[in-house]
C-alpha cells in the first residue's frame, strides 16, 4: 500500500510499489492531467513535483513518493481553482496547440520559476529542454515564462 | 474554393454543390437550430455516388444552435488537433450572426453520417480543382485511394478547415440565421425588416427603441423563410473575422481538464488495459508465441495471439506492457528485398535508372525541356534523398472499446470518426448503426490519424476478450510500427541560359501522392518544363504528414532552384524575384521577406542566411533562416517568415500555426530518420528519434499579408514546406556545403 500527499490530500493506493507514479496517479485515482508520453523520461509530458521537485512521474516508482508530496497540474491553481501567473501567462501567449504537452510544460515552468523569479534564456533552456513540444510552441513557451516572471508585457488580443 | 473569396458578396455553396441545402428547425425546449450542408453535387459524376451513396442523403457541413438563454453553440464537424480550427470556425459563423463572442459555444459533431464535411472530401478529393496550373495532371492514384475513404468522409486534413467549412457553411449558416432573426422580429414588431440591426446577439429597431436578444425570436425564427444564399459581409464589416480572438479551447488545456482519446473513462464500464506487439516488419504475422513469464505477471488478465499482433491484457497498461515485452514472438518472414535503407535508395535509384532523361510517368509538362537542356549554355544536376518519417505525436496512438450486447462504444483521437467507425463494422462484424465513436481532443496528428487501424485493433481486443479495454501503444510501438512519410529520391536537371536565367528544369522521382501541384515549380516563370514519377516500391506503409508531398518536394525543389542560382552567380532571392514577373503576390512575399530580415545586410563571418517559398495549401509562405556555422556545426539564430494566405482569420492562430509548421519541418531536417536493420525500423523513441528542443529554437517573426481578392489559403500545413530548404540554403550559403541528403545531422555528426 502506496501512502502520499496527492495535491494536498493524504492518499493511499494499493499498488505494486514498482509502478511508475504516472499510471498510478491516471489509472488507480483518475487524474488524467498529467499524460504519457514517451515511457522513458525523454518527453517530459508526464513532469508532476515530487517534494516540489519536477520529476518525469513515467519513470519514477510510486516507492519513491512514500510520505512525499506528489503535485499534478490539477494541483497547481489556488484553492478557488484561480489560475497562476504562469497558466495565466499561457493564455496571454496563446500557447497551447494540440494542449497534450502543456501540462508537464507548465510543472516544468512553474518549477522553474520558484528557483529563479526572472529566468534568462539560458536558464528557461536548461530547465525546459527536457519537455518536447511536438506542435512546435517552444517560441511561445519561452516568452510566455517572460511574462509570467513580469519581463514581458502580456500579448493583447487584437494584436 | 475559387467562389469564396471575402470580396464576393454573395454565398454560393461553390462550384461543385449548387445543390448545397440549407434546413432550420425548432429546438426541444424552443430555440432555433440550422444546419447547411452540400447535397451530391460533383461534377465529377463517377465520384458523385461515392460521396454521398443514398440520394436523400444529407451531407451537413455545420450547424448553429440559437437556445432560449441566448447562447449560440457553433455545432463543427471538424476535429481539434491543435490547429485551434473548433475556435475560428466559431468566430467566422458568430461574426455573420453578429452574436456576442463571450455567449459562443464550441461543440464537436457527433460520429455521425449527417455531419460529413463535403467540402473537405472534396478537396481531397479533387486536388486539381486547388489552383493548380491546368498543365498538372492529377494524381490519379491519389484520387482513388482517397476515394474509398470518402464515404466516411468526416475529415480534418489538408490545411481546409477555416477555407472550406469555414467559409461555405459556418458562415452561411450565421447570415442565414442571423436574416431570419431579423424576420421573425420585423414581424413582431411590424416594422421593415431594412430597419432592424443586430448586434452582440441583441435585434434593434432605432425608430422605436425597440431591442431583444435572439433568444426571443429564436424559436419564431425557424418559421421564417431561409435565404439559401445569404449575403455574407465584406471584410469592412467584420466583427470577429481578422481579430485574434483567444482560443476556446485553451482555458482546458492549461488545467489539465482536456480530455483526450488517452483520457476516456467510460462510464460504468471496469476498465481494463492493453499493450500490443506489431510486427517489426510490416507484413508479417505471428508465427509462435512463448508467453510463459508473462502469464505469471501480476496483473494480467488474458493474452492474446491475433495472428497479425499480440496483446496482453492486465489490470494497469503498465502491467501490460511489462508483460508483453516478454512474449517471445517468432515472426513470419518478410516477402520484401529491402532489408536496409542502402537497399530501399538502391531500389529507387534502380526505377530512375530506368525512367532515364525522359521515361517515366509525366507528371507537369511545358514547352521542350529534353530540348532546352541540350542547348543550355550551363547544365547542372543533383540527386536528393529523403528518409522515411514517423508522425509521432505526443499523443501514443491508443483507442478504448467497449464491445457488448452486439454493440460497440469507441473512445479515440481521430482525423476519420466515420471512417474509424467503418473500419470497426467490418473489423468486428456489425453494422456501423450499431457502433459509437466518441472523439475527443487530440494530442497532436499530423496526418497519423487519417488512418484508423488502431481503433479496428482496440475493438478486435474488446471482442475477443469481453472486457472494455483502453489499448495504449508504447511510444516504441508508435515509432516502428506504423504508418509513414515515404522516403524519396529525385534526380534534378537545369539548363541555364548565358545570363543564367532557368530555361529547362527536369526532375525525376519515385513517389507521390497529394496535392498534385507539390512536384512542379509552378510559380516560377520557366519556359520548359519537365516533371516524371518513375514509380518504385515502398518497404513502409504510407501515410499523409504534414503538407504530405510539399515535404519532402519543397525541399527538393527550393534546394535546386538555389543551386540554379548560385551556377548563375546570383543572389538566390533575386534569382527568385527574377523568375516572379507574372507572380506579383510571390513576389511582394519575397519582398517582404527581404525586408524584415535584413537580406541584403552583410552577416558576420560563419554566418549567413538561406531563403525559400514554397506554396501550399493556398497559401504562399517564404522563409529565410539565419544559421551560424562557426563551430563547424548549423546553430539556428533567427527565423523570419512571411505568408499570405489571402485573408487571415485569426491572425495570432495564424501565426502560431505557422510557427508550429517551421519547427515541425526543421526538426524533421535537423533530425528526423527512420533507418532499416533486416526490414525493421532501427530507431525507437524520443532518444533517437529526436526532435528539437526548445534550446535549439530561435525567435521566429512571422509576418501576414491579406491580399484578398483570392480564395482563403490554409494555415496548419503551408510553414512547413519552405523550413528544410531555408535552413540547407543557409547552410551553403554559410560553409559551401550542399546537404542533399536528409537529416542534416548526420552530416555534420
Amino acid at each position: 500500500m502506496a501512502s502520499f500527499i496527492l495535491n494536498g490530500q493524504e492518499t493511499t493506493a494499493d499498488v505494486d510499489s514498482a509502478m511508475p507514479i504516472l499510471w498510478v496517479v491516471r489509472e488507480k485515482l483518475g487524474m488524467n492531467g498529467t499524460k504519457f508520453g514517451c515511457g522513458i523520461a525523454q518527453c517530459g509530458a508526464c513532469t508532476v513535483h515530487l517534494d516540489g521537485q519536477p520529476v518525469r512521474s513515467c519513470s519514477t516508482p510510486i516507492a519513491e513518493a512514500e510520505g512525499r508530496e506528489i503535485t499534478t497540474i490539477e494541483g497547481v491553481s489556488g484553492p478557488e481553482g484561480e489560475l497562476t501567473a504562469v497558466q495565466r501567462a499561457w493564455v496571454s501567449e496563446q500557447v497551447p496547440q494540440c494542449g497534450y504537452c502543456q501540462s508537464g510544460q507548465i510543472m516544468s515552468a512553474t518549477a522553474l520559476l520558484r528557483d529563479i523569479p526572472q529566468p534568462t534564456d539560458e536558464q528557461i533552456h536548461a530547465a525546459m529542454a527536457g519537455n518536447i513540444c511536438r506542435c512546435g510552441t517552444y517560441t511561445r513557451i519561452r516568452r510566455a515564462i517572460k511574462v509570467a516572471s513580469g519581463q514581458l508585457e502580456p500579448r493583447s488580443e487584437e494584436a | 474554393m475559387n467562389d469564396m473569396s471575402p470580396k464576393k458578396e454573395r454565398s454560393t455553396l461553390g462550384k461543385w454543390s449548387r445543390r448545397g441545402f440549407i434546413g432550420a428547425g425548432v429546438l426541444a425546449g424552443g430555440g432555433l437550430l440550422i444546419g447547411v450542408g452540400v447535397r451530391p453535387g460533383n461534377p465529377i459524376d463517377k465520384l458523385a455516388s461515392t460521396v454521398a451513396p443514398g440520394d436523400g442523403e444529407q451531407l451537413v457541413n455545420s450547424w448553429v444552435k440559437i437556445d432560449i438563454n441566448n447562447l449560440v453553440t457553433a455545432i463543427v464537424p471538424h476535429c481539434e488537433m491543435g490547429q485551434g480550427a473548433h475556435s475560428v470556425l466559431a468566430q467566422m459563423l458568430a461574426d455573420e450572426l453578429d452574436a456576442a463572442w463571450d455567449k459562443v459555444n464550441v461543440m464537436q459533431a457527433p460520429a455521425d453520417g449527417s455531419y460529413v464535411v463535403g467540402d473537405t472530401a472534396r478537396m481531397f478529393l479533387a486536388p486539381f480543382t486547388m489552383n493548380a496550373a491546368d498543365w498538372i495532371e492529377p494524381t490519379w492514384d491519389g484520387l482513388f485511394t482517397q476515394m474509398a475513404k470518402l464515404a466516411d468522409a468526416m475529415i480534418t486534413g489538408g490545411s481546409s478547415s477555416i477555407r472550406t467549412t469555414g467559409q461555405h457553411s459556418m458562415r452561411v449558416a450565421g447570415a442565414a440565421a442571423r436574416k431570419m432573426l431579423i424576420g421573425a422580429a420585423a414581424d413582431e414588431w411590424g416594422v421593415p425588416t431594412g430597419e432592424i440591426t443586430t448586434r452582440d446577439s441583441t435585434l434593434f429597431h432605432e425608430a422605436s427603441g425597440k431591442s431583444a436578444p435572439y433568444s426571443e425570436f429564436a424559436t419564431a425564427a425557424a418559421e421564417q423563410p431561409m435565404d439559401h444564399t445569404p449575403v455574407l459581409k465584406k471584410p469592412s464589416e467584420y466583427r470577429l473575422m481578422g481579430k485574434s480572438k483567444a482560443r476556446t479551447d485553451i482555458p482546458d488545456k492549461i488545467t489539465g481538464r482536456a480530455d483526450f482519446g488517452i483520457d476516456a473513462v467510460p462510464e460504468g464500464a471496469d476498465l481494463s488495459y492493453a499493450a500490443v506487439v506489431r510486427p517489426p516488419v510490416p507484413g508479417t504475422s505471428v508465427e509462435s508465441m512463448d508467453a510463459t513469464r508473462a502469464k505469471e505477471m501480476p496483473g494480467v488478465l488474458q493474452i492474446l495471439n491475433m495472428g497479425n499482433f499480440v496483446a496482453v491484457v492486465a489490470d494497469s497498461y503498465w502491467q501490460a506492457q511489462q508483460a508483453v515485452n516478454t512474449i517471445e514472438i517468432g515472426w513470419s518472414e518478410s516477402e520484401s528485398p529491402i532489408k536496409t535503407m542502402d537497399d530501399q535508395f538502391a531500389a529507387f535509384a534502380a526505377a530512375l535508372d530506368e525512367a532515364g532523361a525522359t521515361g517515366g510517368k509525366e507528371a507537369a509538362a511545358k514547352g521542350d525541356a529534353p530540348g532546352a537542356l541540350a542547348g543550355a549554355a550551363t547544365t547542372i544536376e543533383a540527386e536528393y534523398k529523403a528518409p522515411y518519417l514517423a508522425h509521432a505525436p505526443m499523443e501514443p496512438l491508443n483507442c478504448t472499446a467497449h464491445y457488448k450486447d452486439g454493440t460497440c462504444d469507441i473512445w479515440t483521437s481521430t482525423q476519420v470518426p466515420l471512417m474509424a467507425r467503418s473500419e470497426v463494422a467490418k473489423t468486428v462484424g456489425l453494422s456501423a448503426d450499431d457502433i459509437k465513436i466518441h472523439h475527443p481532443y487530440l494530442g497532436g496528428a499530423f496526418g497519423r490519424r487519417l488512418g484508423a487501424e488502431y481503433v479496428a485493433m482496440a475493438a478486435r481486443i474488446a471482442k475477443a476478450t469481453g472486457y472494455p479495454i483502453k489499448m495504449i501503444w508504447s511510444r516504441e510501438e508508435d515509432t516502428q510500427k506504423a504508418l509513414y512519410r515515404c522516403a524519396d529520391m529525385n534526380r534534378l536537371r537545369a539548363g541555364l541560359d548565358d545570363a543564367g536565367k532557368l530555361v529547362a528544369y527536369d526532375s525525376v522521382f519515385t513517389q507521390r501522392h497529394d496535392p498534385a501541384e507539390a512536384c512542379v515549380p509552378a510559380m516560377y516563370n520557366i519556359p520548359n518544363t519537365s516533371v516524371r514519377v518513375a514509380e518504385a516500391e515502398l518497404h513502409l506503409p504510407f501515410q499523409a504528414w504534414r503538407s504530405v508531398d510539399h515535404s519532402q518536394q519543397g525541399w527538393f525543389i527550393e534546394s535546386f532552384i538555389d543551386e540554379a542560382a548560385h551556377a548563375a552567380g546570383k543572389d538566390p532571392l533575386q534569382y527568385r524575384l527574377a523568375m516572379l514577373q507574372e507572380a506579383p503576390r510571390h513576389r511582394a512575399v519575397l519582398e517582404k521577406v527581404a525586408e524584415i530580415s535584413n537580406w541584403r545586410e552583410p552577416t558576420a563571418d560563419g554566418v549567413a542566411k538561406g531563403v525559400a517559398m514554397v506554396e501550399s495549401f493556398g497559401t504562399i509562405v517564404t522563409e529565410v533562416i539565419e544559421v551560424d556555422m562557426s563551430s563547424g556545426k548549423p546553430k539556428m539564430t533567427n527565423i523570419w517568415a512571411v505568408c499570405d494566405a489571402g485573408y487571415v482569420m485569426n491572425p495570432d492562430g495564424f501565426r502560431n500555426q505557422i510557427e508550429g509548421g517551421i519547427v515541425f519541418g526543421l526538426t524533421a531536417a535537423m533530425y528526423g530518420e527512420l533507418e532499416l536493420e533486416g526490414g525493421a525500423i532501427k530507431q525507437s523513441n524520443f532518444h533517437d528519434y529526436k526532435m528539437l528542443r526548445i534550446n535549439e529554437v530561435p525567435e521566429i517573426a512571422v509576418e501576414l499579408i491579406n491580399s484578398g481578392d483570392v480564395p482563403v489559403g490554409g494555415a496548419g500545413e503551408p510553414g512547413l514546406p519552405p523550413a528544410a530548404p531555408a535552413l540547407t540554403n543557409a547552410i551553403f550559403a554559410a560553409s559551401g556545403t550542399r546537404i542533399r541528403e536528409l537529416p542534416i545531422a548526420k552530416r555534420f555528426a
